[in-house]
């Protein structure tokens, strides 16, 4: 790069040493150690010696099966009912607890949805791990597109030349440098079933029409108010990205198309919006990846629940590997974390590169 | 004709600043309700949540809360470990990765091109996935001390300084910042006779100023902050850090007016020093933004 320098070997090698021996150490040791552990069955104590298991752990986490019950019949043929009129399937342990069907041992139930008298089940292995993947990509499919939108929304306010707007963009960048640790456990209080400040206003809105909403304790609306309030937090964030974006764009091509006569929306289109690609990327790979980590919301708020409605792999990961100790259970999820993360960083640069 | 223009005109600038108010009570209100509650008695803030005066600063106002908290944790040592992990960290980490930096660009090695792209490549890496590998590891690392040689780094402040000293996105931005410089600057020294060291310290950092700010501003919020690996590797609260701290306050029928204070203690300090930074904290996020 910079031929005209004389090499200095040795030199260059004692400067960049630190760095490059502590990110050895401590991300790209503990990583491959990922990959590693995950593959047997390590404990963080253990009295056994630690074994190989092969894809195991992965058996176990990922295992999936589609099962379909029959209604249960009297002996005359007919399809047992209870009392409503409903039809009584039989329980799960037939299949799951049956010597005829050992590939089904120890699976329990996810979901199941009935036609007539069938009823289709699918059944895992490990229920909260899949939970908790269904949760995360959830989140994640909500929050990147609503919070890159909202921030890229707030950006074109900001970016407008009005007096005082640095004091607006000062607010609401502020919730940025608040710990989301801070921010969960006020937020707890604001979306308290009694006395939360979020019900009461509501209340106070509708002059007391409004129901109380348990909204953490209600598995319909918790992981819907842990999304409102991430994206309350983290908004600012991108939004200044957006905008360090939008700064970029030449202002003699605004010039252009304001002669032209364009719209304020053709303006967005076809000037503001193609100079914007670089940073579109940026931004959604930044949340995808923030988004996959969720973990220090649900720990504050939630711990998952209620009814595993908030489990999330990060939670999960550190649930096992720390709360349990099972550090080849905690790999293992990290490892498939990873690789999701990893896929979907490479297909939003392919969807979204130059041609 | 151009009274209704100018008038036209005044009435979309109202409107315009309206959303922008609207909009900034939305991003102040929560934080405002938590400064103004943890002043107020635990029944008038339960109260005061009915109404507007959940934000204002009304009714019977006092320190008790403040004192509350100080009583049921030991807020003070919370707040010095977070200080002194997170400024030993800040300025390693200054050290180390503009070291880096200065080698990566100014220094020609063997090698050099392919450790450049491993740094970067662990830029895709969330620490969230790490961290359960990483416990088994620091669970076992071996530590030289005072008391002589001595196994395994939980519980201490080691294990929250060291594996957080040198980071692709730090090393990054030094990088960027260095190729910047006028390489002329460089050559006119060597020509003089100046060791790389020389260059390092006498040429080198004194025009870094700004990517310094950069990082050290990133690397403090990512430090004050730390939540997920101190509560994972440290057990004994003589080492907590402020937000692993906030655990203590978590119970069935939460006190909601000590909490209301130790957060505000907790995350004050941090908003003084962001709205006196501000221009600086916001133009480092920015510059996170230009890696794409």
């Amino acid at each position: 790069m910079r031929s005209s320098l004389t090499s200095a070997n040795r030199e260059g090698w004692a400067f960049a040493l630190p760095g490059i021996v502590l990110i050895f150490a401590f991300i790209i040791t503990p990583f491959i150690l990922a990959f590693g552990f995950s593959l047997t069955n390590q404990r963080l104590i253990s009295p056994n010696p630690t074994r190989y298991v092969g894809l195991e752990n992965y058996q176990q986490m990922l295992g999936l099966a589609f099962v379909t019950l029959d209604a249960k019949q009297d002996p005359n043929g007919k399809v047992a009912t209870d009392p409503s009129g409903h039809p009584e399937f039989p329980p799960l342990r037939t299949i799951t607890r049956n010597a005829d069907t050992p590939q089904y041992r120890g699976m329990q139930e996810w979901f199941r949805w009935e036609t007539g008298t069938q009823a289709h089940l699918v059944i895992a292995r490990d229920v909260v791990f899949w939970k908790a993947l269904v949760n995360t990509c959830l989140f994640v499919l909500i929050v990147a597109p609503v919070q890159a939108g909202l921030a890229l929304g707030l950006a074109l306010l900001i970016n407008q030349k009005l007096r005082g707007i640095t004091l607006f963009r000062t607010i609401y960048f502020m919730p940025v440098v608040v710990s989301i640790v801070v921010v969960s456990l006020l937020w707890r209080f604001i979306y308290d079933g009694h006395d939360g400040l979020l019900n009461n206003m509501l209340a106070g809105l509708s002059f007391g029409h409004f129901h109380p909403v348990d909204w953490l304790g209600n598995p319909h609306t918790a992981l819907g108010s842990i999304m409102v309030m991430s994206i309350w937090q983290a908004v600012g964030f991108h939004m200044v990205i957006w905008l360090s974006g939008l700064q970029t764009i030449s202002p003699t091509l605004y010039e252009a198309a304001a002669i032209e006569g364009s719209s304020s929306w053709q303006t967005f289109r076809y000037v503001t919006w193609p100079g914007l690609r670089h940073t579109a990327v940026l931004v959604l790979i930044v949340i995808t990846m923030q988004s996959f980590a969720l973990f220090s919301q649900i720990d504050v708020m939630t711990k998952g629940g209620p009814l595993d409605s908030t489990q999330t792999l990060v939670f999960q990961a550190v649930q096992r590997g720390y709360g349990l100790q099972d550090i080849a259970g905690g790999s293992t999820i990290s490892v498939i974390l990873f690789v999701i993360v990893l896929s979907i960083s490479l297909l939003q640069r392919w969807l979204t590169r130059e041609r | 004709m151009a009274a209704i223009r100018a008038d036209n005109h005044r009435l979309r600038l109202a409107v315009r600043y309206l959303v922008l108010i609207l909009i900034a009570a939305i991003f102040i209100f929560p934080l405002m309700f938590m400064v103004m509650s943890s002043f107020k008695p635990s029944d008038q803030l339960l109260s005061d949540t009915s109404s507007l005066r959940a934000f204002l600063p009304v009714g019977d106002l006092s320190l008790h809360n403040y004192m509350g908290a100080f009583e049921r944790a030991p807020v003070g040592l919370f707040v010095v470990n977070s200080i002194f992990v997170t400024s030993t960290t800040v300025l390693l980490s200054l050290l180390v990765c503009s070291l880096a930096g200065f080698s990566f660009v100014f220094l020609q090695w063997r090698g050099r091109d392919v450790m450049l792209s491993i740094v970067l490549a662990t830029l895709i890496v969330p620490f969230e996935t790490i961290a359960i590998p990483l416990l088994l590891e620091v669970s076992k690392l071996p530590w030289l001390g005072l008391s002589g040689l001595e196994w395994g780094w939980l519980d201490s402040y080691r294990v929250q300084i060291i594996p957080w000293i040198a980071d692709g996105l730090t090393i990054f931005l030094f990088v960027q910042y260095f190729k910047g410089l006028p390489e002329e600057l460089i050559e006119a020294a060597r020509v003089e006779g100046a060791s790389w060291l020389q260059i390092y310290l006498r040429v080198v950092l004194p025009l870094s100023g700004p990517v310094i700010a950069t990082a050290a501003i990133l690397k403090f919020l990512v430090m004050y902050n730390q939540y997920l690996w101190p509560l994972i590797v440290v057990q004994q609260e003589q080492y907590r850090p402020v937000m692993v701290g906030l655990q203590y306050f978590f119970q069935l029928s939460p006190a909601w007016g000590e909490i209301m204070a130790y957060l505000t203690l907790i995350t004050v300090p941090v908003l003084a020093f962001y709205l006196a930074l501000q221009r600086a904290f916001i133009a480092s996020i920015a510059t996170t933004g230009v890696k794409g």
